[in-house]
């Protein structure tokens, strides 16, 4: 017994801990890792998160549900839109609001666009991490685009604050629709390039093939969502199991991968760029015109033009932008398919102008949580892949 | 929706009258006692309810038991989710279900971490968020939202401190809601308490 204590003991001495981040490239954000390592090998993975944490669920618990919005750009900041998605379908859910028609479209395009810019991000960092360098420079070209199109229609390339309960901020900028229909055409095009570079590029495939393997079942008890659930097999999207908006009209299919590894999860998010395209040209088709925010004057602020001739909406737009509207009392939780899961809020109201309480359920948190199983028995430099895969954002992740 | 009538007729026939379904416009929520939770949580488990989507808590000082848990499920092969409350006190803990699903951990480090609220059972209940050595739990409503300590470089000693919190202007937070009650505009303000 004795021996073998002694035996166990250097076992121990033997393995290395090892410190990864906070500042690291490949950490994607501040992430501290602490790996136990016996050489190469990963024996357990302990992330050190809330680098990032700026308290945004106690923030909008201070703020009136206008001014909470835009904390929601700064979560996932890869994938604004999305998030703001969310929060105004919770709002609009509580308020029993109607949204027009034609901002519907335009969120559902916009969802789809941001889609793109978070998938080209992941996709290149993941590559550019295991050592490729060119879908990096193409993609963010792209990527750049996409942001052009944020600015076109909100003011801004990143923190959009564009969606809000119960539409979109204003409506589209004349010529843009067109303009976003041939992005799509030679998007298409550019990630078929990339394709071309990757998918059967020898390096890549050995960085990615059978490494961090998870299966239908593991992938729900660590709760993934996102492609991290369709890699594993499992046909699961809000856009087709819960749609909302318009996603209903959309004509589109579910990516799902066979094996479970890092090589099938990528594949899964290249394909659902391109049904992303797909979606986006449906919408530039089917978009009809008309208003793009509800008409409830409680609700949404007046046009600036209605504003100078009329005494009642310039005291809505004052009472809008200082009191903020009353949301019944009442508990909603609204999920979106956000480019890296399901995101969801859970708004507690009172009746009043803040929320209560709102919760903001993040997928990149418990995808995270899963890279110490995913990564055991992997070695040092599968960890960096894995966390490239995983598609993690601080942001949301330390909220 | 026939399944979720199924599953809350199934969750009444087994635990009978501990268990109060509350409807929540679009979810379903029961609320049960905490000493419940646990039984509840395998049953929903071998029921389909194969994923956990979150676990939360919401802060009522008012009430006995101020903190209200909010665990959430998933049933992918009939598309319905079924929410749990149950309320806790300040020294009370909730039995941990990191045995069930295993995401709860991070979930159950969350709510200790800004609430408080201990699992017993749980074998790394460490805080999450907050910076080390952190002390109180930030996500209270009794805990101010500028906090107590901020962290500055000290040049004297050329290392980060920490010190009490010290704003120029303190923190304003303005009551922007109506006094005025009108017909129809605070409508939705009279069910309030």
């Amino acid at each position: 017994m004795r021996a073998r204590k002694m035996i166990n003991k250097t076992n121990e001495d033997k393995n290395v801990i090892l410190n990864l981040g906070p500042q690291h490239p490949a950490a994607h954000g501040v992430l501290r890792l602490i790996l136990e390592m016996d050489g190469e090998v990963v024996q357990r993975a302990d992330p050190h998160i809330g680098l990032l944490h700026r308290g945004t669920e106690k923030l909008i618990e201070h703020k009136t549900y206008l001014q909470a919005l835009p904390y929601f750009d700064r979560l996932d900041y890869v994938s604004p839109m999305s998030q703001e998605h969310a929060f105004a379908l919770a709002v609009e859910g509580l308020l029993k609001c109607e949204v027009p028609a034609r901002a519907q479209y335009i969120r559902v395009l916009f969802a789809e666009l941001t889609r793109i810019l978070n998938h080209c991000l992941n996709i290149a960092t993941n590559a550019i991490d295991i050592g490729a360098t060119t879908p990096l420079l193409w993609l963010f070209e792209e990527r750049e685009k996409i942001m052009g199109f944020y600015e076109a229609v909100s003011g801004s390339r990143m923190h959009a604050n564009y969606f809000r309960p119960g539409g979109v901020a204003e409506d589209l900028p004349e010529g843009i629709l067109p303009e976003i229909k041939s992005f799509v055409i030679d998007f298409v095009k550019i990630l078929k390039d990339v394709e071309s570079l990757l998918n059967n590029n020898r390096i890549f495939k050995q960085r990615f093939v059978d490494v961090a393997v998870v299966s239908a079942k593991e992938a729900l008890d660590w709760g993934f969502s996102g492609p991290m659930l369709r890699g594993s097999g499992i046909a699961w999207d809000l856009r087709k199991s819960r749609p909302y908006d318009v996603y209903d009209k959309m004509d589109f299919d579910i990516p799902i991968g066979n094996n479970g590894d890092c090589y099938d999860r990528y594949l899964v998010r290249i394909e659902e760029m391109y049904q992303s395209v797909a979606i986006i040209k449906q919408c530039i088709e089917k978009i009809p015109g008309g208003a793009i925010k509800s008409c409830d004057t409680k609700i949404s602020p007046p046009d600036r033009e209605e504003m100078k001739i009329s005494m009642e909406a310039m005291i809505n737009h004052f009472k809008l932008y200082t009191e903020g509207y009353n949301v019944p009392k009442g508990e909603i939780y609204a999920a979106v398919e956000a480019p890296k899961g399901e995101f969801g809020v859970h708004l507690v109201s009172n009746g009043g102008n803040k929320p209560y309480r709102c919760r903001v359920r993040a997928p990149s948190f418990f995808h995270l949580q899963a890279l110490e199983f995913m990564t055991k028995g992997h070695m040092l430099a599968d960890v960096v892949a894995v966390i490239g895969n995983l598609d993690i954002v601080f942001g949301e992740i330390d909220r | 929706m026939s399944s979720v009538r199924g599953i809350s007729k199934a969750l009444r026939s087994k635990f009978g009258k501990d268990i109060v379904e509350t409807k929540h416009g679009s979810f379903m929520a029961f609320t049960l006692s905490k000493d419940l939770l646990k039984d509840v949580v395998v049953f929903l488990f071998e029921h389909h309810f194969k994923m956990l989507i979150d676990i939360f808590a919401v802060d009522y000082p008012g009430r006995k038991a101020r903190f209200e848990l909010n665990y959430s499920f998933l049933n992918l092969k009939d598309n319905t989710r079924i929410h749990l409350k149950t309320s806790v006190a300040e020294n009370e803990s909730l039995p941990t279900i990191t045995d069930v699903f295993s995401c709860a951990g991070w979930l159950e480090r969350e709510a200790w971490d800004m609430y408080g609220v201990t699992f017993h059972g749980n074998k790394d209940l460490r805080r999450i968020l907050t910076d080390y050595g952190f002390e109180g739990h930030p996500m209270r409503k009794d805990f101010p939202l500028t906090g107590y300590k901020e962290v500055a470089y000290d040049q004297e000693k050329q290392e980060v401190v920490y010190k009490p919190v010290d704003l120029t202007q303190a923190y304003r937070d303005f009551d922007f809601v109506s006094p005025w009650e009108g017909p129809q505009y605070n409508a939705s303000k009279k069910d309030d308490k």
